[in-house]
């Protein structure tokens, strides 16, 4: 109970922040809302073609996005020496770690929101599987993004090149999961893959973000205390 | 003797002897083996291609155990530490080497065979999906400061075993292009006997030379701590002495 109310504390202290500033909002849901600008320019989409490719943009789209923004997420914390604060503080690191994730996770879920009636008038969009699927896929999506990001975004600190660092390590860990997702939303979009299969896609996705979320906390105590 | 003189005779033999077991190979894989019905002498790439992508499979684990090893020892035994750090360091890079050669040879049997240079068929995408994971770990080890790098490079490493599995099993979990597992995949699997004796001369011949890299890299890399600990104590020492 005790951990819960400290990441509670930090989940608060970073959504006030945020409220105040919006910095982070506001630039990943401009970004994003300019990737799907380019896209829909770039490939001038019919509308059977849009349901398929628009699953793959709108993750592309986000994931460029949550990566823009994660690269900024710790270096507040830096700059007001939070994190040596946390080193001597006797809370678990974790708990910091996890309010972090779960805050990034929300501003990525608002971003959604916002983008997903822009989707569908931009790309003419209308759903033609079980659309209800799409309230497991996104989060489930955004989580297994966010989490790893959260963490290699700590990981990128003590670096050179932190910017070019982060997507240069989070691509590659995160492809299984984008697979997961992008095959998932399109497969509910175009109603053209079988239920099960679907299924599968969002068990895998589960399973992933449970395997990665728990080697994040196992393992965030380790880089935070990096010498 | 001395211990490092031993050490290089045997690293010599090892050397050596990977090179005698390469020309057997070879020769079985090149000129013994009777060539293949449906894919004449292409078929002949199997013998490079299958020990190169086993092994690739194999070296992570060397990596991520090294690292584990690393991550335990960091503050208990900074010394052995360093070890298992340049361990998982040389470990990582033959992982690089070998998936390459997987990638490059099986791309040329695929042009052969199928047509296609490349495909985004589960297999192959698994395959490179862990070149890029390894290629980002060696990334991640030149960007950051040297004090830290190797716990960095260790949890990234972490992270990289956890995601080998999921996509190696994915070629069990989805029908490919790419052909069934060969070994321990089914009723069907398996190879004809005329093909054993070249297939396992080869792959013990690359499973000695990349132990052999292995070590070469592992003594290498040792040499440039233990320099960076000769240069980090005489700074040391050169502080210490009064100023004339």
């Amino acid at each position: 109970m005790k951990y819960i109310g400290h990441v509670l504390a930090h989940l608060r202290k970073d959504l006030r922040i945020e409220w105040r500033s919006r910095d982070s909002i506001n630039g990943m849901l401009f970004f994003s809302l300019l990737v799907v600008v380019v896209f829909s320019l770039a490939f001038d989409p019919t509308a059977a073609v849009s349901r398929q490719i628009s699953g793959g943009i709108l993750w592309v789209a986000l994931l460029f996005a949550t990566v823009t923004a994660l690269n900024q997420a710790w270096t507040r914390e830096q700059n007001h020496q939070v994190l040596e604060a946390q080193r001597m503080a006797p809370a678990p690191a974790s708990a910091l770690f996890l309010g972090k994730a779960i805050a990034n996770m929300l501003f990525v879920l608002v971003v959604e929101a916002i983008l997903a009636p822009v989707f569908i008038v931009f790309y003419n969009l209308h759903v033609l599987g079980n659309a209800w699927l799409l309230a497991l896929i996104l989060p489930l999506g955004t989580w297994a993004l966010v989490v790893n990001g959260t963490f290699f975004a700590v990981l990128g600190l003590r670096t050179r090149n932190r910017e070019l660092l982060l997507p240069l390590l989070l691509l590659p860990i995160s492809l299984p999961a984008l697979l997961g997702m992008v095959e998932a939303t399109t497969g509910v979009l175009t109603a053209q893959l079988d239920p099960l299969e679907i299924n599968t896609w969002i068990t895998q996705l589960a399973g992933y973000d449970l395997v990665f979320t728990i080697i994040c906390i196992l393992l965030f105590d380790t880089v935070l205390n990096a010498e | 003797m001395s211990r490092s003189s031993i050490l290089r005779t045997v690293g010599w033999l090892w050397f050596l002897a990977s090179l005698v077991v390469l020309v057997i190979g070879f020769r079985e894989a090149i000129f013994l083996v009777p060539t293949d019905a449906a894919q004449g002498d292409a078929g002949r790439i199997f013998y490079y291609h299958v020990p190169s992508s086993m092994l690739s499979l194999i070296f992570p684990y060397i990596n991520f155990l090294a690292s584990l090893a690393y991550l335990y020892w960091r503050r208990r035994d900074p010394l052995k530490a360093l070890t298992s750090d340049a361990l998982a360091l040389a470990a990582a890079e033959v992982t690089v080497v070998y998936a390459s050669i997987c990638l490059i040879t099986g791309s040329i049997w695929g042009r052969a065979t199928w047509g296609i240079w490349w495909t985004w068929d589960p297999r192959l995408t698994s395959m490179l999906l862990l070149w890029l994971l390894y290629v980002s770990y060696l990334m991640l080890r030149r960007f950051s400061s040297s004090g830290q790098s190797q716990t960095l490079a260790a949890v990234l490493s972490v992270f990289a075993a956890v995601d080998v599995p999921i996509v190696y099993m994915s070629i069990r979990w989805w029908r490919t292009q790419h052909p069934a597992p060969v070994f321990g995949g089914g009723p069907d699997s398996g190879i004809d006997p005329s093909m054993m004796p070249a297939f396992v001369w080869n792959i013990i011949a690359w499973a000695m030379w990349g132990i052999f890299i292995l070590g070469f890299r592992f003594a290498l890399e040792r040499r440039r701590q233990i320099a960076e600990q000769d240069a980090a104590l005489s700074a040391i020492e050169a502080s210490l002495e009064p100023a004339q």
